[in-house]
Parts: structure tokens; C-alpha cells; sequence
């Protein structure tokens, strides 16, 4: 890279936050006055020791899972928390964009609004006032700007609140997540917008997420964070590599050394979590199988497209006995749970393996395979009957 | 750290939002809206003037009392409404400090000019009351109106920057505040006038007199109202009635500035 000679935009240098929990906590005096000499507190690091620079015009990414310090280090390159140790250097104009409506009031109407969050986003009444025409039309809702903020629905508040941030915009940029906003078509704006940014060699833009798709698109390099410590600096392929390996170990070894053992794999953009698979006996005497199936969206462009979900049910033996999906059913990607429930189910007695697979609906691309890594134990309703099912049937004597 | 919110400009703006919303928000749903924070002071001087002219006569040697009355509950509203919106200014945009950094500073001042806002309003009124009542202004003293004024918000201001930054970490600063309003209530010339103390106790009247609020009220009052009232420059030492209200305005201030700055840092952390 030949951009060695450029501006440093933001350097870190052993950059450290610690928050101080007190084990009680004093919101009153009485108890401040009283427990003065014994106050004690336990340290949590949750930033540790932490070393980068951004030079002006990087797309830099800063990856890390929920917990792992990254919206600390955010909040800490915003200017909103102060640092306990190390040194932050910040060279130009910095925006925000860790939440997106900041201060948006219901009771306003969505002019006022919009010189509200602005004056917050540091925009002068003067450039509030020029770039409103923009802001409306890039929202998209000319027709509602008078009425109040509570009437508008929850997509196009997100479409104020976007327009007027990208508006706010300076020199550098903190970008957290805030692609996950809007329908499809907003979103492939907010695209567009990055990208333009991305062009602009005057902006420089961190960008902070735990989606891998976009650090890969977008960075330019990336860091990834991991209990509060970086442990990784460099490109953003090998940042999503090295989150992929924090996060799904497993995955990462299967698909790269070629193991014989591999039981997972899939693109990983959609991951399932846990299977549970339990039976549950109903009052007749008679069972069901309810699985549920915990899926979680790691990229945030493929929320809301259709998925579908299969399992397969194996015997001890190795024999597979079912292979149920979801393809007659429309399911869509979101982070929460799936459940399949097989009533009054055939299964003897006995302990089973479940396979479990998430692709998409359309094009059948594998997100997460699961290869018999979740196990059934069933009761059963019979326990006189051999073989693998029940199947149910009625026996008579005919004379 | 370089970033745009050092800008004038943008402190302006933000500030100027702040009040506008707030102005806003105040009476939202309320059929009246902003006549109630006329009512307020005019309810108080209602009851007040009843009491003190009727059941215990302290006004009347005072001349035009309701003018007198009313600029003393005017400017009280102001002092209480300042100091107690200044003291929940932070915790009250806690969630604006969370998420952004946003200038401290401007909310503490942005609940100062928005009691500032309902100051003007209500001077209208006292103004109304100064016709009517016949009162009897100053002019040569006139321009000395806007020092006072300044005197009034610094002495807010600076309260408001003490209080706002304890409220943060000890939350009972709301009742301490409270019950110190109420004894600065009796305790300021408000509803009696000064010469009632000096009368009682020039010692009382002299005690009463280090109190900055008693000075500016009284001097308002000489100005606009009567010459006949008792300012604290002649109960006290004239030189010293001048330095001691503005030294502690200005230690207010400036201590309070200074100890803000220091625990702006942590507002987010300990909020």
C-alpha cells in the first residue's frame, strides 16, 4: 500500500478503559458518607491495551463479537468515554454514528426534529437549514415533515434519523451497525451511500460491526477484538478469517485442514446455534418430538430473506430414518428460533442423531450443516415393540 | 480532541434547540399551554398579596405592594426554576450523553435560558403591574437593569453547574436543594419587605443582607418599584454590600465551571 505518506486520522496507542462496579452501589449520600472508607470495587478491563492508526481515506473495520469491547472502543473513539490509560488522537472532524435518532422527540414534528438531531450531530443552523431539502428528499417524506414523530412508523423514523446523520457527516466517520436498518430497498441506499463514501478519498470511515459480509466488502483493513485485546491487524479477508476462527472453531478447522472428522460446514452467514430435541408425553400416553432450532444472522444483508430448514433423524445404527424441511413453509432469516414438531411421533424407544441444515430457500446454498451433531432420546410409546418405528397399526383376530 | 462541537457555531445551534424544544415540550397536550407559566407566579401572587395585606399588613408601608410583591415572586420563580431545572439538566438528557458527545456545558445553560424564556414571559406581566399600580422607576438607574440581570443568571448558572454535577452522582441533591429553596424563600425579601428585619434587628437585616439574591431582588426593586425601599447597600457597609454579593456570585460561578469541567468526564460512567 502506497498510502504510508498519508494523514493519520486517528492513532491509538495503548488505549485502556476500565469501569470501576462498586459492590454496592452509592446513589445516596447517607450511604456514600457512611461506607466512605470501605468502599470497594471490582475492576472490569474491558478494554485492554489496545494500539492502531487510521490514515485518512481507510475503510477501517473493527470486528468483534456482542461483549468483546468493540462499542467501548467506539464510545471511547467518540469522545464519550474518557480513556483510563493509553492515548487517543483523533485529526479532523469526527461524526458519530452510534445510534441513529439521537434525541428524536415523538411530540415534535419531523422538521423539528430534524434541527434537533442535527444540532446534536454538530451541524450549525445554517447547514441544517441547507441541507434540510436533502435530508427530506433522501428520506423520502416530503408529505409528513409536519406532523409529529409519533405518527410516523418505525421505517420511516429510521429514514429520517439515516438521512440526517449521513448529512451530518464529516471528516471521519464511526459507523456501528447501523446498516440494519430500513427495508430492502433503504438498505440498498444506505449501500450506496457507503460506497460513494468509500470513493471519497477525504473521508476516513471506522467502521464497527460484527457483520462479516460488510467489513469484507467495504474495509480496507480491519481489527478484530476479542475479550477487550486486539488480536488481529491487517486486511479485512484475513480479519473475517480470524473472527470465523474465534467464532466457529470448529467450522474453520473443517473446511481448511480437510479433516476426515469434519461434521460442519456451510458459508456461515447464517448460523445455527443449538438444537434442542426433546420428547414431550402427552396426556393420552402418546409423545411428540418438539426440536428447536436457534439461528442467528451474521450477515446482516441476507435478514429477512427466505430460508429453509431441514433436519434428518438417524438411527444408532446409522440408517437414516427421516429427512423432513421446511420448503413448504416460509421462513425468513432472523435471529430467534424454529421449531418443528412432529406429533404423535413413530420413534421406538431408543437414542437417535439429528442432522440439521440451513440453506437458502431459493438457491440452496448451505449456511450452517450440522452432520449428526445433536442427539434424540426417545422414551417411546411402546416399549414391547423392535425395530426402529412404531407403526402403529391394529391388530384383529378374524374369525 | 479535535472534533466539531468546539465550534461556536454548533454550540449556539445545539443550545438553541435545546430551548426551543424544551419550550415546546413544556405545555405539549395542555389546552392553556404556556398562559400556566403565567399562572404559576400569578396564583403565588394572589394568595401572597391576600395574606400580606389583609391578614398581616407587612406591605403597607411599602408603596405600590402588588408591583413590589409581584417582581420579588417573579424573580424568585426564575432563581427556583433555573437552579432546579439546572440541577436535572444532566440526568434528565442522560440518554443524549450516553450516545453522543454532546456539550455538556450547553444543557446546564440551556435550562438556565429556558427558565430565562419564562423570566421575559412573566416580566410582561410585571410590567402590566408597574403601569397600574403606579410604580415609580428610576430612569438615571435604568442601565444599570441588564448588570443585575447578568448578576441574576450567573448566580444561577453557577448553582446550577455545583448542583447538576452532584445530582449526577448523589441523587439526594433534589431534596437537599428543595429544603434549602424553602429556607431561602423566608429567608429573602420576598414577601416582607427588608425594613420589617431591619426594624425587628439590624442585626437580623444585616445577616439576611450577605444573601446575593436579597441584593438583586432589592435593587430591582429600587429601580423599578420605589426609592423608599431598604437595599442591602444601607444595611451593610456600602463598599462591602457591593464586593461580597458579586465575589460570591463570581466564586460560584467560577468554582462551579471549574468543578463541572472536572466531573464531565465521568457523567456518562456515573449517570
Amino acid at each position: 500500500m502506497s498510502n504510508d505518506s498519508k494523514t493519520i486520522r486517528v492513532s491509538v496507542e495503548h488505549l485502556g478503559k476500565e469501569f470501576k462496579v462498586p459492590h454496592e452501589r452509592h446513589s445516596s449520600l447517607k450511604s456514600s458518607v457512611i461506607n466512605f472508607r470501605k468502599r470497594s470495587f471490582e475492576t472490569f478491563k474491558v478494554i485492554n491495551d489496545i494500539s492502531f492508526e487510521v490514515k485518512e481515506g481507510e475503510f477501517f473495520g473493527i470486528l468483534g463479537r456482542n461483549g468483546s469491547g468493540k462499542s467501548t472502543l467506539l464510545k471511547l473513539l467518540a469522545d464519550i468515554y474518557t480513556p483510563s490509560s493509553g492515548k487517543l488522537r483523533v485529526n479532523g472532524q469526527l461524526t458519530p454514528f452510534i445510534e441513529l435518532g439521537v434525541g428524536f422527540n415523538p411530540e415534535l414534528t419531523g422538521r423539528e426534529n430534524v434541527f434537533l438531531n442535527g444540532a446534536i450531530l454538530g451541524l450549525n443552523q445554517r447547514e441544517i437549514e441547507e441541507k434540510y431539502d436533502e435530508i427530506v428528499a433522501f428520506a423520502e417524506i416530503e408529505r409528513f415533515m409536519d406532523q409529529k414523530l409519533k405518527n410516523y412508523s418505525s421505517g420511516m423514523q429510521v429514514r429520517l434519523a439515516f438521512s440526517i446523520a449521513i448529512q451530518a457527516h464529516n471528516a471521519i466517520l464511526l459507523i456501528d451497525e447501523v446498516l440494519a436498518v430500513g427495508d430492502e430497498r433503504f438498505q440498498q441506499k444506505c449501500l450506496e451511500v457507503f460506497a460513494k463514501i468509500k470513493q471519497d478519498p477525504s473521508k476516513t470511515v471506522i467502521f464497527v460491526s460484527h457483520d462479516m459480509g460488510s467489513v469484507q466488502k467495504f474495509c480496507d483493513r480491519a481489527i478484530v477484538i476479542h475479550d477487550g485485546k486486539l488480536v488481529y491487524e491487517g486486511e479485512a479477508k484475513g480479519a473475517v478469517y480470524e473472527y470465523k476462527k474465534l467464532n466457529f472453531p470448529e467450522q474453520i478447522t473443517g473446511s481448511d485442514v480437510n479433516e476426515e472428522s469434519k461434521d460442519r460446514w456451510g458459508s456461515a452467514s447464517i448460523v445455527l446455534e443449538r438444537l434442542k430435541a426433546i420428547e414431550i408425553e402427552k396426556p393420552d400416553g402418546r409423545h411428540n418430538i418438539k426440536m428447536t432450532l436457534d439461528i442467528r444472522v451474521q450477515e446482516i444483508k441476507l435478514l429477512n430473506k427466505e430460508i429453509a430448514c431441514g433436519v434428518a433423524i438417524w438411527s444408532a445404527e446409522g440408517i437414516n430414518i427421516a429427512g423432513p424441511n421446511s420448503l413448504e413453509y416460509t421462513l425468513t432469516a432472523q435471529d430467534g428460533s424454529v421449531e418443528y414438531l412432529i406429533e404423535n411421533h413413530p420413534l421406538n424407544t431408543g437414542t437417535y442423531k439429528i442432522t440439521a441444515v440451513l440453506y437458502d430457500a431459493t438457491s440452496g446454498e448451505t449456511y450452517d450443516h450440522h452432520e449428526r451433531r445433536f442427539n434424540l432420546s426417545v422414551a417411546g410409546s411402546s416399549n414391547r415393540e423392535i425395530g426402529t418405528v412404531v407403526l402403529g397399526g391394529q391388530w384383529r383376530q378374524i374369525k | 480532541m479535535a472534533s466539531n462541537l468546539g465550534s461556536a457555531a454548533v454550540k449556539r445551534t445545539l443550545l438553541r434547540q435545546l430551548v426551543i424544544t424544551d419550550f415546546k415540550l413544556r405545555y405539549q397536550g395542555s389546552v392553556l399551554g404556556y398562559l400556566w407559566s403565567l399562572f404559576k407566579p400569578l396564583m403565588m401572587f394572589g394568595v401572597l398579596f391576600v395574606v400580606f395585606t389583609f391578614i398581616i399588613p407587612t406591605g403597607k408601608d411599602v408603596p405600590h405592594f402588588p408591583a413590589y410583591l409581584l417582581l420579588g415572586i417573579v424573580i424568585w420563580t426564575f432563581f427556583t426554576e433555573a437552579t432546579t431545572m439546572g440541577l436535572g439538566s444532566i440526568v434528565g438528557r442522560g440518554d443524549l450523553i450516553r450516545k453522543v458527545n454532546i456539550s455538556k456545558l450547553s444543557i446546564v445553560i440551556s435550562a438556565i435560558l429556558s427558565a430565562g424564556v419564562n423570566l421575559i414571559i412573566n416580566s410582561v406581566v410585571v410590567v402590566m403591574f408597574m403601569l397600574f399600580s403606579g410604580a415609580e422607576v428610576n430612569w438615571l438607574l435604568v442601565p444599570f437593569l441588564p448588570l443585575l440581570f447578568i448578576e441574576l443568571i450567573l448566580l444561577a448558572l453557577g448553582l446550577a453547574f455545583i448542583l447538576s454535577a452532584l445530582y449526577v452522582r448523589f441523587r439526594d441533591f433534589a431534596p437537599i436543594w428543595e429544603i434549602i429553596l424553602q429556607v431561602l424563600f423566608y429567608a429573602t425579601p420576598i414577601i416582607y419587605p427588608l425594613t420589617l428585619a431591619f426594624n425587628a434587628s439590624p442585626k437580623i437585616a444585616e445577616v439576611l443582607s450577605l444573601n446575593p439574591l436579597a441584593q438583586i431582588m432589592q435593587d430591582f426593586r429600587e429601580i423599578l418599584i420605589t426609592p423608599v425601599t431598604l437595599t442591602t447597600h444601607e444595611v451593610l457597609p456600602p463598599v462591602f454590600s457591593y464586593v461580597l454579593p458579586i465575589s460570591i456570585v463570581l466564586i460560584l460561578v467560577i468554582g462551579g465551571y471549574i468543578y463541572f469541567k472536572k466531573r464531565a468526564k465521568y457523567f456518562v460512567e456515573d449517570l
